[in-house]
């Protein structure tokens, strides 16, 4: 292979926190005892728990080498399908660290947290706007919670309509999580098939909307990066039956500013705060999940909500039909930080054309290997694109082996097997904070990679070979869980 | 826009790549009628240095420490945190990865969970703590509805002393489904009152809290006894993690599921979040545990290596018949737990948590003095309840003004608890905090 961002650099060996150390050590600056000590029941005291004894310098070398072994967005391109992972602007960090934010008790009274409340109201507004909703909630933590409020709101609604449904359409292009959020609130998903354009049809969901049905769950655009047209035309035929629109907005960042989801039929959206609004996703969270709203779900959004009153903002638990709470105070307001000062950095202009960069960057992709792999919908894509390894199959290369070759290149695979609807499915999101060159360079990598599947296999199911470990044996640690040392 | 690298030229070049004219062009697949034509009505755009400002002053209207002294727990915690761990965990190649999903590249994040896995199990004497859940609400929401999954029983029965926000959502997550909830109510001595389980079949589970709501250590034991009686799952929640570093763990009292908030283990409280949520059971329910695994293994050469493991049983795979709808958790804060954890040490944890001990008790020894009552006689940890007169609603006023927040009136949760206040201690505060408290409150 020529010169490509791939290399192998000094990568330490470190071992688990408890193979190093030393009796005594302590990494913690005890602070001063200037009281006495109290007796304590005998009978409540237990073992002192076994951890570690580390000095600050162990646990410092200790994570930091851990860190050098991980990829992330500030490494290189990370096009992983479905997850939006753009560039986290080291500034909004910041921000949600500043000792009025991070060091905030959500407990104290109303007037001595003004500038988080002001924050949060504000940011529902944002996020209203941007989705054409009438009204937010932050509280959720994640995407699935949101995608669960929601669901719940539609169940409440439906109940405080006399109206009791056991069924909800989930599309087979909608994300894993919507099956199981659905569950939780006691409805049974009834799949629907994407047509041969790869998005839904309305005598699809004609065919199965009935009144047992609560609605639909519509991810737009969908998990294969497609537009769904006929969402208008769905949203009539769901309604006319007395169902709900619920939209999975994962994708949202496929759309700001060109459509806004509560004026084409949607009546609930969630959105991950931590991909379309650029806060960091920490190697597995935290996330922040809200859930935008038309006006006649108000009312049942979680508690408490943020109202403004007499130019000060407060919390109000006084919504009777409310579903509740779903975290134990208003959400993770951390990352809330991140995603308002983002809008607020970008402004109306820049979010519509991140959007539009983001959708330019998957459709220059797409062009760009055609012809590379397979292309199973050949149509115009929003944010993502996705391609199949079915070309690769005949010299026995799959998917998998594509994926960890891309990582001996410099690159983060794309998210594979996923959606199901296309078998080898290769998922790439590049992002509107790609360059054309970064691009480029990704394109060469693949096209590099398909010609070594004909000519060189070995070098693709040998890989990764420039990573701290190779392929793991993921049915052992299956077979015989090892979780704990 | 300086996160957007595209040049006139790169989009030009791009656009004829791709076939289309404009920009516009690239959504000739969205209906005219789903199109929207009219700008976004939204500030900004704001320079990084307008921003810092507007910032600065949202920030300033914050009552935080150092200026503030705050008496308030409640579930949230003000403990020191060390610049080492808040410095490690701010490394970009934490911060910006994904989930694991590609082990070979992610083995920073695989290692450091499967440490977390490994702390917490020694924390709570447990056997498997999952990679984390959200918060310690939906940890008890989920340790609720995997015991109704186990036991196939419908009904649940937790304490009135469980955080008053915790059941809010057990509620929410159990309403759709038409689960049975029952209160445990409250003794004089400030613990759940179990004679209620009298009789009591077809329970799913018994879960309570401990240090619960009012600070006060549960006995565990007979917890456990009424739960092997009935059969149910016996399931204990917690607010402040530290207090295991002084208690018995709720593994030793043989507790089913451990679940709760993580956030005193070296998070910011951040308004609430993000904190985290702490998962922990037996080896024998593994399979049925909601949240990710992180897994020990090895590569091809037999090299030592971790990856997301048990996968069957989730969302992604499983779909409506997994065991929880969890994807995205709370995994830098459970990283960032674990190096609070690391660096704490059993030197640290053992002598932090007595100092919160201590505190506490050299405040409530102040307060007793001045002729308050402690309203509850079991031993706490670093929280309790203090009756003050009728009049003291105008003096809580006062020592806002100056700046000391003289803890969290309980009457908006416990109607029948006016005049109550939960007061909190950690080792923030110093006996001169604590002295001019008390000299505020007696004035």
């Amino acid at each position: 292979m020529t010169e490509t961002s791939g290399t192998t650099g000094l990568l330490l060996n470190e071992p688990l926190l408890w193979e190093r150390g030393g009796k005594g050590r302590c990494g913690f600056s005890m602070p001063r005892r200037d009281v006495d000590s109290f007796p304590i029941e005998e009978g409540l005291v237990g073992a002192v728990p076994d951890f570690p004894e580390l000095s600050e310098v162990d646990v410092v070398r200790h994570y930091t080498r851990l860190s050098q072994w991980n990829f992330g967005v500030d490494t290189g391109m990370y096009p992983l399908g479905s997850c939006t992972m753009k560039y986290n602007p080291k500034v909004n960090e910041k921000y949600a660290s500043l000792p009025g934010f991070a060091g905030a008790h959500p407990y104290l009274p109303a007037q001595l947290v003004q500038g988080a409340l002001r924050l949060m109201h504000d940011l529902e507004r944002f996020l209203a706007e941007i989705t054409g909703m009438d009204a937010t909630s932050l509280q959720p933590a994640a995407g699935a919670q949101g995608e669960l409020a929601g669901i719940m709101l539609i169940h409440a609604y439906l109940k405080s309509k006399g109206m009791k449904r056991s069924k909800i359409i989930v599309p087979d292009t909608a994300h894993g999580t919507n099956p199981a959020s659905s569950a939780l609130c006691g409805y049974r998903p009834i799949p629907v098939k994407s047509n041969e354009h790869g998005i839904i049809s309305p005598e699809a969901v004609a065919g199965v909307m009935d009144e047992d049905v609560a609605g639909i769950m519509l991810t737009n655009p969908n998990t294969l990066g497609l537009f769904e047209e006929n969402v208008r035309k769905i949203s009539e035929i769901v309604h006319a039956k007395g169902g709900q629109l619920y939209c999975d907005g994962a994708n949202m960042n496929a759309v700001m500013g060109i459509v806004q989801m509560g004026k084409v039929g949607v009546d609930v959206i969630h959105l991950n705060l931590h991909k379309t609004f650029s806060a960091p996703h920490g190697g597995g969270g935290p996330g922040s999940g809200p859930i935008c709203v038309r006006k006649h779900l108000e009312p049942f959004l979680p508690v408490p909500q943020i109202v403004k009153e007499n130019e000060a903002y407060v919390l109000s638990y006084d919504y009777p039909q409310s579903i509740g709470k779903v975290h134990s105070f208003y959400g993770n307001f951390g990352v809330m930080v991140k995603a308002y000062t983002y809008i607020l950095s970008m402004g109306p202009e820049d979010l519509k054309k991140a959007s539009q960069l983001a959708v330019l960057n998957a459709n220059y992709i797409k062009e760009g290997l055609r012809g590379v792999f397979e292309l199973p919908y050949d149509r115009p894509c929003m944010h993502e694109c996705v391609l199949s390894d079915k070309r690769q199959r005949s010299y026995k290369i799959s998917t998998l082996d594509i994926a960890k070759r891309l990582i001996d290149y410099g690159f983060h695979p794309p998210t594979i097997y996923f959606p199901l609807v296309v078998q080898g499915a290769i998922m790439i999101e590049p992002t509107e904070t790609e360059s054309k060159e970064t691009l480029d360079e990704f394109i060469e990598a693949c096209k590099s990679i398909a010609k070594e599947a004909e000519e060189n296999p070995g070098l693709l199911l040998e890989a990764p070979t420039r990573s701290k470990v190779g392929r793991l044996d993921e049915v052992m640690a299956a077979r015989k869980p090892c979780l704990s040392d | 826009m300086r996160y957007l690298p595209h040049t006139r030229e790169d989009i030009d070049a791009m656009l004829k790549a791709v076939g289309v004219g404009s920009l516009d062009g690239l959504f000739s697949t969205v209906p005219e009628d789903c199109l929207k034509r009219e700008p976004l009505n939204l500030p900004g755009p704001l320079t990084e240095w307008e921003l810092n400002l507007h910032m600065a002053s949202l920030g300033a209207t914050m009552a935080t420490m150092p200026e503030y002294k705050s008496f308030v727990g409640a579930g949230s915690y003000e403990h020191f945190i060390p610049s080492s761990v808040l410095s490690l965990l701010g490394r970009s190649e934490f911060v910006t990865a994904y989930t694991p999903y590609q082990p070979e590249i992610s083995q920073g994040t695989l290692q450091g969970i499967f440490e977390y896995q490994t702390l917490v199990c020694h924390l709570l004497g447990m056997e498997v703590a999952n990679a984390s859940l959200y918060d310690g609400a939906s940890a008890l929401a989920e340790a609720l509805l995997m015991a109704i999954r186990i036991t196939k029983k419908t009904k649940i029965a937790i304490s009135a002393l469980i955080h008053p926000h915790y059941r809010e959502v057990v509620r929410t997550y159990l309403r759709p489904t038409g689960y049975e909830v029952v209160e445990l109510p409250y003794s004089k001595n400030g613990k759940t009152d179990l004679s209620v389980l009298d009789g009591m079949t077809e329970l799913a589970a018994i879960a309570v809290q401990s240090p619960n709501f009012f600070g006060c250590i549960e006995d565990l034991g007979p917890v456990h006894e009424r739960a092997l009686e009935t059969g149910a799952m016996f399931i204990t929640s917690f607010t402040e993690a530290l207090a295991y570093g002084l208690l018995k763990n709720p593994g030793s009292c043989g507790a089913d599921i451990v679940c709760g908030e993580g956030q005193s283990l070296g998070l910011p409280q951040s308004f609430g979040g993000p904190s985290l949520g702490v998962f922990a059971t037996k080896m024998e329910y593994v399979r049925r545990m909601p949240g990710r695994l992180v897994g020990k293994t090895v590569d091809k050469t037999g090299k030592r290596g971790f990856v997301l493991t048990l996968a069957t049983r989730e969302q992604h795979i499983r779909r409506e018949k997994a065991t929880s709808n969890i994807c995205t958790n709370q995994g830098l804060c459970a990283l960032g737990a674990a190096m609070y954890m690391a660096s704490l040490g059993k030197n640290g944890i053992r002598e932090l948590a007595r100092l919160n001990y201590d505190k506490a008790e050299f405040l409530k020894g102040r307060l007793r003095k001045a002729g308050l009552e402690i309203r509850f006689g079991s031993p706490t940890f670093n929280e309790f309840v203090v009756e003050f007169p009728d009049s003291f609603e105008p003096t809580y006023n006062k020592l806002l003004e100056e700046r000391i927040v003289a803890g969290l009136p309980l009457a908006p949760y416990y109607p029948e608890l006016v005049n109550h206040y939960l007061m909190c201690v950690t080792e923030t505060k110093t006996k001169e905090d604590i002295d001019s408290l008390v000299r505020g409150i007696q004035s």
